[in-house]
């Protein structure tokens, strides 16, 4: 059977894989978001304590390794007697991993707005939460999407890693296509193609969202 | 006896006094920015601050807007002492005082009009239409009425700081601080903002005080003028009086540079 009939009657499963793949990077961008802003703004706290906690946290995920941290939310944490499906744990330790890297992300961008901006919003008696969300906020979030591009496409660049726990996805099924033609070269060539169309397609969506962000800010093209 | 004076009770009594410093010392590790100074601002009274660069004068406007921290000392503002609140009650202190900046400072996130309304709606509960009418009325008033959907990034340095003005006087301060509002425009654009300036103080019984290089505009709208040097108030007068025939030494040198 030559690989390319192999590849037209697997192009069933071969789109299960890739909905399983993007499914798991979207979920664990969408943790690894809300954790970037909790603990950017948290190391951004006046609260020696809570500037701390955040710091840990963030210092620990970023320094251990995303193979090891899912290898031990999968097979560590049910000896433990917490038995989580594949993909939560997968979505976990990505939402962690990369939440560590994107609180960074976060708080440079806050720090990066003039401080005289923040003296506008007390001269105008705003309260704290008001300064952030209607000024602060909107001014940062901008300069945070290429950076965040950046980690959301080796994000979905870790998602390999779900093969290893089980999952079916998109590395798993061009896996099984390779066994079953025997033809390496193409069956990872493919893969390689696949992964870059969807690293591309997150690329351009990012693009688009910082062009928004910018337009906003009167610093696009008018 | 002093105290069954009744002219002088008057003199003193805390409604007439919009600003008081008392013994106001502010360091900055080993620099001594103020060094115990005391003076008072009486409501609707226009003072201006002069002085060579350094003495302090920015400092006093950004410690009256709590934007810094007084190192000792007592800042009251309509007889209500306010340095080394919490937050909370500096929110409660900040509500009678407006200031506009060197740099304008306008936001960028959002268009002319919005600059002016987000503030009356957000913090004082205004109705987006409310805070609109207020806001056109002010544009108006700066004469930048046909810019409210604009970008500030559009406008230039003077209508930037016009549009400044507005947004401080949405708040409804009693009291204005001015820092050195025309210090960072053209030379051409510096009029139309001292103009609106004049026109607010002329329309308004609003108390001002004003960090300015602008000797003209000092001498039209202050009633008094406080010469400061070395952290300290070394002279102050009104204008005519200090402009004309200053007694200190350092404000001749002063003013013999800048007029």
């Amino acid at each position: 059977m030559s690989f390319l009939t192999a590849f037209v009657r697997s192009l069933p499963s071969i789109w299960d894989g890739i909905q399983i793949t993007v499914l798991a990077t979207l979920l664990g961008a969408l943790l690894a978001l809300v954790l970037s802003f909790v603990l950017g703004l948290a190391a951004r706290s006046r609260h020696l304590l809570v500037r701390g906690l955040a710091r840990a946290v963030v210092e620990f995920f970023r320094g251990t390794s995303l193979y090891v941290q899912l290898f031990w939310l999968f097979f560590a944490l049910p000896i433990l007697g917490f038995k989580l499906v594949p993909l939560a744990c997968a979505v976990l330790a990505f939402g962690l991993n990369y939440g560590a890297y994107g609180s960074e992300v976060v708080r440079g961008a806050l720090a990066a707005v003039p401080r005289a901006q923040w003296e506008a919003t007390v001269a105008l008696n705003m309260t704290p939460w008001q300064r952030m969300r209607k000024v602060i906020l909107p001014q940062a979030w901008p300069q945070m999407i290429p950076p965040f591009n950046n980690l959301l496409i080796q994000l979905l660049k870790s998602t390999p890693l779900l093969s290893l726990i089980t999952v079916s996805d998109i590395t798993f099924q061009m896996d099984q296509l390779r066994s079953a033609t025997g033809d390496t070269k193409a069956a990872y060539l493919v893969l390689l193609v696949i992964y870059f169309v969807l690293a591309y397609a997150l690329t351009l969506c990012m693009n688009g969202l910082e062009a928004l962000g910018k337009a906003r800010l009167g610093q696009g093209r008018a | 006896m002093l105290t069954d004076n009744p002219a002088r009770k008057t003199s003193v009594s805390p409604v007439s006094t919009a600003v008081t410093f008392d013994q106001v010392v502010k360091r900055y590790g080993d620099h001594t920015v103020l060094d115990h100074l005391d003076f008072e601002v009486r409501q609707g009274e226009r003072v201006t601050l002069i002085g060579p660069s350094g003495s302090g004068k920015t400092t006093i406007l950004r410690l009256l807007m709590t934007l810094e921290r007084v190192t000792e000392g007592v800042i009251q503002v309509n007889g209500q002492p306010f340095s080394g609140l919490p937050e909370k009650q500096l929110r409660r202190a900040r509500r009678h005082i407006g200031m506009v900046f060197q740099q304008f400072n306008l936001f960028p996130n959002m268009k002319v009009l919005d600059n002016i309304t987000e503030a009356p709606v957000q913090v004082l509960g205004l109705s987006r239409d409310e805070a609109a009418e207020r806001a056109r009325d002010l544009l108006d008033l700066v004469g930048l009425a046909d810019k409210a959907d604009v970008h500030p990034t559009r406008l230039s340095g003077g209508q930037q700081q016009r549009v400044a003005i507005a947004r401080a006087l949405a708040m409804r301060p009693d009291i204005l601080l001015l820092d050195e509002v025309t210090s960072a425009l053209d030379p051409e654009l510096v009029q139309g903002v001292l103009d609106v300036l004049r026109d607010i103080a002329q329309a308004t019984d609003i108390t001002m005080l004003c960090v300015t290089h602008e000797m003209g505009f000092a001498r039209d709208i202050s009633d008094r003028v406080l010469m400061f040097d070395g952290g300290r108030v070394i002279e102050s007068g009104p204008p005519e009086r200090m402009f004309s025939e200053p007694e200190h030494e350092r404000t001749r040198d002063f003013l013999g540079a800048v007029l």
